[in-house]
């Protein structure tokens, strides 16, 4: 018997007389024999509970994490502090274990936090309309992309140059099968300017990024501008908790915002699991891909949720689905709405604060510093280049020896520093006594 | 009988406030979050972010305090049927015990503090851990190349299609539809089209296999490739899969295999063997992640050598011998892969997933696996031996009339001729006696289906009254078919509209 299987030698024999065969491998006739297995498979075989524990935490010490030492990488994904209440509520069977909500009676419960969620997010981003997740962050740019495609049928993306890189590679590979380029136009003083590009019938989406890659904030009111003129959709990536601060981009007239929900409430995981937030204007609502979690009624006028429009997706429609997503999300979703409301209506905006200060104490100190430079002077929220003059592995190497990983490496001679509301003054003091030591 | 039922099925949740939602509970000056003390100097925020770019309003987040943060989500979550309370025999969606040791392993700092742009040198063990679950799957699978980065099934069957068109171009081939059997999974067709293909249906025979005649008959040169699920969405292994592997790679085209499936055959056999190039495994359903109520999951793909130079970016890779830390081997990052199809997502995938599904397959080994595959086998089989039994199938007949894989299919209507209940009303029903109900309506060609995948982690007893039970609600709606289509009544809510939720999408609260 292996470890969750429940057959005694009993069952077995009285299961395999009440099927009417003498064994079970008379179950798999319809498995040519030229192709079952002869021998097992070639893994080592099982281990005790213990012996698994013991497995996936000598895995787990062979890791650097965020624990061991202070990290100021960002890039897409940052260090933040998921609070206590998230875990309690998300590791609860009742959400954790059950599937996608086809029988809504016995779904209340999620359904109504995706209806909370999709709430919180519409109002984050200044749009109407938000589904109840998508996989991730970069890939939700990819199905932004898919949205304007059916949307108007255009061959060509205008993305800026500050849009995250996975976000244009993924969209690169998926508009390929579509048959579209995507053309990359570079920043100019950190931020993205589309006075050089030729707009035509041809473009279909114009993507941007708030804050962008570089960390710099946007205005995005000339940009939609210049897009809307020509036609094209604006699909905008957005990081959340500035969100807290920023202008929601909806209300500046992006049609599509979506972006990396991690810092909300979910854990960095190396990558994943996080979701991907996805919201559009009512325009382009039929379009949406994914689950969308609705209001309604049963029998006896009691208030309640389904899956609604549900002629957009896969089950439905099939090859006229906008989208091939099943599984998304949802738990990852729930830690959302849960950490949004943890946060609350003034909590969001103290933590951009917070953490915009911490910033600008930090980029201000290494700007301070001899061999040190800020790559842009433009408004950030919690993340910024700086160009080392020397040595950057040298100084990432010295960092790195003193406990303290200074930032991500985007190039050869800059770093892109993360600040989030673990990192303390103390923390930053001691990033730029480092960096000054490394560079003497 | 109805009125009571529900009445005492309600007074146990209900109160007064049962319907609000966390912005109804909002009540200005609440709060449950206190930010860090402001510990560096502070500047006017307009020096900072010129006014203009900021919200002029605060986004209307709900203000609550902790306390009640926690009541209402607990409250909320009694409203959902789960899989640690009840059987839970949703066919296709392999809903398997999901073992706690994972959430504990998973949850260790050094998996969930890691940082996924952390160098390679200081992220050894993730990347340690993610080449072994790359190995574990290239054997199970029989297809020596994993990509982990897609984050679902869906994911992967987009990446399968993408590396046959990478694939092809690579050729010099330009090829424009793709082929899926009727009985597929909606994602199929969904993913052909969304890779830019034509899709074709291919016919099922009366045995529920491919009709390999029509499958003949389409296999033409303009093929890029047949997806293919096996054991079927009918819970039947394809006898033929060699033939219509031969067909398939005769002209040109590659062989996709969808595995949402893969529990019915893990250590048995194995889709490389049978000539599947492309295969996505599910690891929320075959490797027990969790379903979450809708995620997450990851779609690892595995491929064979002809397609492995078009893998994502970037491959974990092994390199020997190199002696960092206590290991001889190494591990990295391969991003120089110049055939590549590009990412498919950011980072590296869906982690915190695989810790997961390499904990199960630690704990099961080889032999283990095996007896997976063949306890769910046994089961499905067994469920189907004891429905038959109690004389369901006389109502509810099995579509096709053979052994089944882990899964089969019944088809609702006999009973909806002959009891006046239809698969949607039995469903229905089952909700009120704490089962959840199987897949119904699908696979599309069986008329009111019912898909019945008990999984292998349900005991006989389980079974024994589950078919129990469905003979119990035949024999109801046989005195009187109302009970069933009126039901369910013990639930938070009876059926809801859905018709009109569509109609009138309400899809925000408004504030």
């Amino acid at each position: 018997m292996s470890r969750y299987t429940a057959v005694t030698d009993d069952d077995l024999r009285e299961m395999l007389a009440t099927i009417g065969v003498g064994s079970v491998d008379e179950l798999f006739a319809d498995v040519p024999s030229a192709l079952r297995l002869e021998g097992p498979l070639a893994l080592e075989e099982g281990l005790s509970e213990q012996e698994v524990y013991g497995e996936l935490q000598r895995l787990a010490n062979r890791n650097v994490s965020a624990e061991d030492e202070i990290t100021f990488l960002g890039a897409g994904m940052y260090d933040s502090y998921v609070p206590a209440l998230v875990d309690a509520i998300i590791t609860r069977s009742e959400f954790l274990t059950p599937y996608t909500p086809y029988q809504p009676e016995v779904s209340q419960g999620g359904l109504q936090a995706m209806f909370e969620y999709q709430t919180a997010i519409s109002e984050l981003t200044g749009l109407p309309v938000s589904n109840a997740s998508v996989y991730e962050g970069p890939s939700a740019v990819a199905a932004a992309g898919y949205v304007a495609k059916l949307h108007n049928g255009a061959k060509r993306f205008v993305v800026s140059g500050g849009v995250h890189p996975h976000a244009i590679e993924t969209l690169i590979t998926l508009a390929r099968g579509w048959e579209m380029d995507v053309e990359v136009i570079d920043l100019v003083g950190g931020v993205t300017d589309l006075s050089g590009v030729e707009f035509g019938e041809d473009v279909s989406a114009v993507v941007l990024q708030q804050p962008n890659f570089l960390g710099a904030v946007e205005r995005l009111d000339p940009l939609v501008q210049t897009a809307h003129d020509a036609g094209a959709l604006v699909i905008c990536n957005a990081d959340p908790i500035s969100l807290g601060l920023l202008q929601a981009p909806g209300a500046q007239g992006v049609d599509i915002v979506v972006g990396e929900g991690q810092t909300l409430g979910n854990r960095l995981d190396f990558g994943g699991p996080s979701f991907g937030f996805f919201a559009v204007t009512d325009e382009l609502v039929r379009r949406l891909p994914g689950r969308i979690a609705g209001q309604t009624h049963d029998l006896d006028g009691r208030l309640g949720y389904v899956l609604t429009l549900q002629t957009r997706e896969q089950h439905i429609r099939r090859e006229k689905a906008t989208s091939n997503i099943c599984t998304a999300q949802a738990l990852n979703a729930l830690a959302g709405i849960v950490y949004l409301s943890w946060l609350g209506r003034r909590g969001l905006v103290e933590l951009a604060e917070l953490i915009t200060q911490r910033t600008a104490y930090a980029r201000e100190r290494l700007d301070a510093l001899t061999g040190v430079a800020l790559s842009h002077k433009q408004p950030v929220v919690r993340e910024f280049p700086i160009r080392i003059f020397g040595d950057v592995d040298r100084v990432i190497a010295h960092c790195l020896a003193n406990g303290i990983n200074p930032g991500y490496r985007i190039s050869d001679n800059e770093l892109l520093v993360a600040i989030t509301e673990r990192r303390t003054r103390a923390d930053i003091d001691r990033l730029v006594d480092t960096i000054e030591e490394a560079l003497r | 009988m109805s009125t009571s039922v529900q009445q005492r099925a309600r007074s146990f949740i209900e109160a007064a406030d049962d319907e609000l939602t966390i912005f109804d509970r909002s009540k200005a000056g609440r709060r449950a979050f206190v930010p860090p003390a402001l510990d560096v100097p502070e500047r006017p925020l307009d020096e900072l972010i010129p006014a203009e770019l900021r919200r002029p309003e605060p986004a209307r987040l709900p203000e609550v305090s902790e306390p009640e943060i926690v009541r209402h989500y607990n409250r909320l979550s009694k409203r959902n049927f789960d899989l640690d309370t009840g059987f839970y025999p949703l066919g296709s969606c392999t809903m398997k015990h999901n073992p706690k040791l994972h959430e504990r392993v998973a949850a260790l700092p050094g998996h969930a503090r890691l940082h996924p742009l952390q160098r390679p040198e200081a992220a050894q063990g993730a990347l340690e851990l993610m080449w072994r679950l790359q190995y574990a799957l290239g054997e199970i699978s029989g297809l020596p190349h994993v990509s982990l980065q897609p984050s679902a099934g869906s994911h992967g069957e987009l990446a399968g299609v993408l590396l046959t068109r990478a694939y092809h171009e690579d050729r010099g081939e330009h090829r424009t539809k793709i082929l899926t059997p009727d009985t597929a999974h909606g994602t199929n067709p969904a993913t052909v089209t969304m890779a830019g293909y034509e899709l074709v249906k291919i016919g099922t025979d009366a045995y529920g296999n491919v009709d390999v005649e029509d499958l003949r008959a389409k296999a033409t040169e303009d093929v890029a490739c047949l997806m293919l699920t096996n054991p079927s969405t009918l819970g039947l292994f394809e006898p033929q899969i060699e033939e219509i592997a031969r067909i398939v790679h005769s002209v040109g085209a590659t062989l996709y295999y969808d595995g949402a499936n893969l529990n019915a055959i893990m250590g048995i056999c194995r889709p490389g063997d049978m000539g599947f190039d492309i295969v996505h495994f599910n690891l929320h359903k075959s490797f027990t992640q969790p379903h979450g109520g809708g995620g997450p999951g990851a779609g690892p793909i595995a491929v064979s050598n002809r397609i492995e130079p078009f893998l994502p970016r970037p491959q974990v890779v092994r390199r020997a011998d190199t002696g960092v830390r206590e290991g001889t081997d190494s591990y990295e990052l391969d991003y120089d892969r110049p055939k590549s199809i590009g990412r498919l997502r950011g980072f590296q995938g869906n982690y915190g997933v695989f810790v997961r599904s390499y904990a199960y397959i630690c704990s099961l080994g080889a032999s283990g696996l095996r007896e997976v595959s063949e306890v769910a086998v046994l089961n499905a089989n067994y469920l189907l031996a004891r429905l038959r039994e109690e004389g369901v199938l006389e109502h509810l007949p099995v579509a096709y009339e053979r052994l089944c894989m882990h899964e089969f299919v019944l088809s609702g209507a006999p009973m909806k001729r002959e009891l006046g209940i239809r698969t949607l009303d039995l469903a229905k029903r089952l909700l009120d006696h704490g089962v959840h109900p199987p897949t119904v309506y699908f696979p599309l060609l069986v008329e009111e289906a019912l898909l019945i995948e008990p999984t292998e982690t349900e005991t006989r007893e389980t079974l024994d009254r589950f078919a129990a039970l469905i003979a119990e609600i035949l024999r109801e709606a046989a005195e009187d078919p109302e009970i069933a289509r009126g039901a369910p009544y013990a639930t938070p809510v009876r059926r809801l509209d859905e018709a009109g939720a569509a109609r009138r999408p309400v899809v925000r609260q408004e504030l």
